[in-house]
């Protein structure tokens, strides 16, 4: 018996390298941020940003892809140096890695679309300390393969990308009217739909992502325990 | 070997060395694009007080060129004399000179820059003068151009922007609902005595003559700072428009 599980044991060692490009534990690092793990609505961090910069659903867009981009490199980079991080300044080392990413972010929107930077300057320099990029780095990226952490950041990233975007979206048509800057209500002959002062005002993300965590977990059952 | 202090200094140094450098690379790469983005704010801006940009719908170059064409800068002091060189002896442009900067000095020692409108056709003629304003508004910095007929008689339009007034409320100074409600006001009273614009509490107000405009609902203290702001930077000016709108303005215009 023992000898047999031995076996089954040195088995598993072997085939673990030719684990599938997309096995369905790799999926499932993507997916479950997505939902059932999503960092904003089950975890509830990255808050600050989700509340600051979606009243409308441009910058918010520019801000979702500036966090998925900063949140798959940096995990990347931490994994691949994972093995030469000394433990006592790794949570340096790891600031140091997002700050860098944050701040070429910064300078390419401050060259290329500077409208953007102007609404989301102070807001992209905050996600060096958005709590789901270093939350990731620490709980993911140090101690697993980079492919891997890869996935992970790109779960993490879009969880919260589509709920800051799904917030925008009901924030800016509400509040402003409009999607994209697209004034809906006056295309559909609504000329003087009453737009509400709540939504543009930090109280109406409160709301609206209290709603959106209310239908999730209703949804997936999830308790706090 | 991994925890040792020796390693961990050569790690964190060799770390700095490589993220420094690779943010003095991007910052090297990228300086030239930024340049250009910031010129090309503020001068939209510029433009922007004395027509609608967007709905010309053009693209940066073109609002650049435009801009050539139909711009013409110099810098006054607050006795509304005209400086060209600074202390150093290098010539002063009007469109480098920072105003926040320039705000935060002794009105005696700041320099003001003057925008000059240009006619379309006949390019010595003068059509506005557009005049930078700065702030506080209630949160932070406001900011913007007011654009003056030729006679600093009457506002022709002018274009705000703030850093982070209140979205919905105090924000609004920079939507054109609000900034369409200064064209055709009077800076001056009839006997010649500047009084400037000011905007009045509350929203919906009637019957407000040339020297008010109707407030925003909510944002009772950026309006005050819009005020403030205005009637600043109007007495700032006073003496370079009482000596230039008594002389020809062709005649000024041909100095350039």
């Amino acid at each position: 018996m023992s000898t047999e599980t031995l076996e089954n044991e040195n088995q598993q060692v072997i085939e673990a390298p030719k684990e599938e490009f997309l096995s369905k534990r790799r999926k499932r690092l993507i997916t479950d941020p997505l939902n059932e793990d999503n960092p904003i609505t089950v975890q509830v961090l990255g808050i600050c940003s989700a509340l600051a910069i979606t009243v409308q659903m441009e910058p918010t867009l520019i801000m979702s892809i500036a966090v998925v981009f900063v949140i798959v490199f940096a995990n990347l980079i931490i994994s691949l140096m994972r093995n030469l991080i000394p433990n006592r300044v790794r949570i340096i080392v790891q600031l140091a890695v997002i700050a860098t990413l944050v701040t070429l972010v910064s300078e390419v929107l401050k060259a290329y679309s500077y409208e953007m930077y102007k609404i989301l300057g102070a807001f992209v320099g905050l996600i060096i300390t958005n709590c789901i990029v270093m939350g990731r780095l620490e709980a993911f990226a140090m101690g697993n393969k980079p492919y891997d952490s890869l996935l992970d950041g790109l779960g993490s990233g879009f969880g919260y990308a589509w709920i800051i975007l799904v917030v925008a979206f009901f924030r800016e048509l509400f509040g402003s009217g409009s999607v994209f800057g697209f004034k809906v209500f006056e295309a559909v002959g609504l000329n003087n739909f009453a737009t509400n002062g709540l939504m543009v005002d930090s109280i109406g993300a409160f709301m609206v992502l209290g709603i959106l965590i209310w239908v999730q977990r209703s949804k997936t059952g999830y308790v706090e325990h | 070997m991994r925890q040792s202090n020796t390693y961990i200094l050569i790690f964190t140094a060799a770390m700095t060395v490589v993220v420094g450098g690779l943010l003095s690379l991007a910052s090297q790469a990228l300086g030239p694009a930024q340049k250009k983005s910031i010129e090309l704010d503020t001068k939209s801006a510029i433009l922007a007080s004395v027509m609608d940009l967007e709905s010309m719908n053009l693209k940066g170059e073109q609002v650049l060129n435009l801009y050539d064409e139909r711009i013409k800068s110099l810098v006054v002091d607050i006795n509304g004399e005209v400086i060209e060189t600074d202390e150093d002896g290098e010539p002063i442009v009007a469109e480098n000179v920072n105003i926040a900067k320039n705000y935060k000095m002794d009105p005696d020692n700041r320099m003001f820059p003057v925008f000059r409108y240009m006619n379309e056709s006949d390019t010595t003629k003068i059509d506005a003068y557009i005049l930078p304003v700065y702030g506080a508004g209630l949160w932070n910095a406001i900011y913007g151009y007011v654009a003056l007929d030729n006679q600093f008689e009457e506002i022709v339009g002018v274009s705000y922007g703030h850093v982070q007034e209140t979205p919905g409320l105090g924000a609004r100074i920079a939507t054109d609902e609000i900034q369409s409600r200064y064209e055709g006001k009077k800076i001056f009273d009839d006997s010649g005595e500047l009084v400037s614009v000011t905007m009045v509490k509350g929203e919906g107000n009637a019957g407000l003559d040339e020297h008010h405009v109707d407030g925003m609902s909510g944002a009772t203290l950026t309006g005050r700072g819009v005020n403030d702001m205005l009637e600043n930077y109007f007495s700032y000016y006073e003496s370079y428009m009482k000596k230039t709108a008594g002389g020809s303005s062709a005649a000024t215009a041909s100095l350039q």
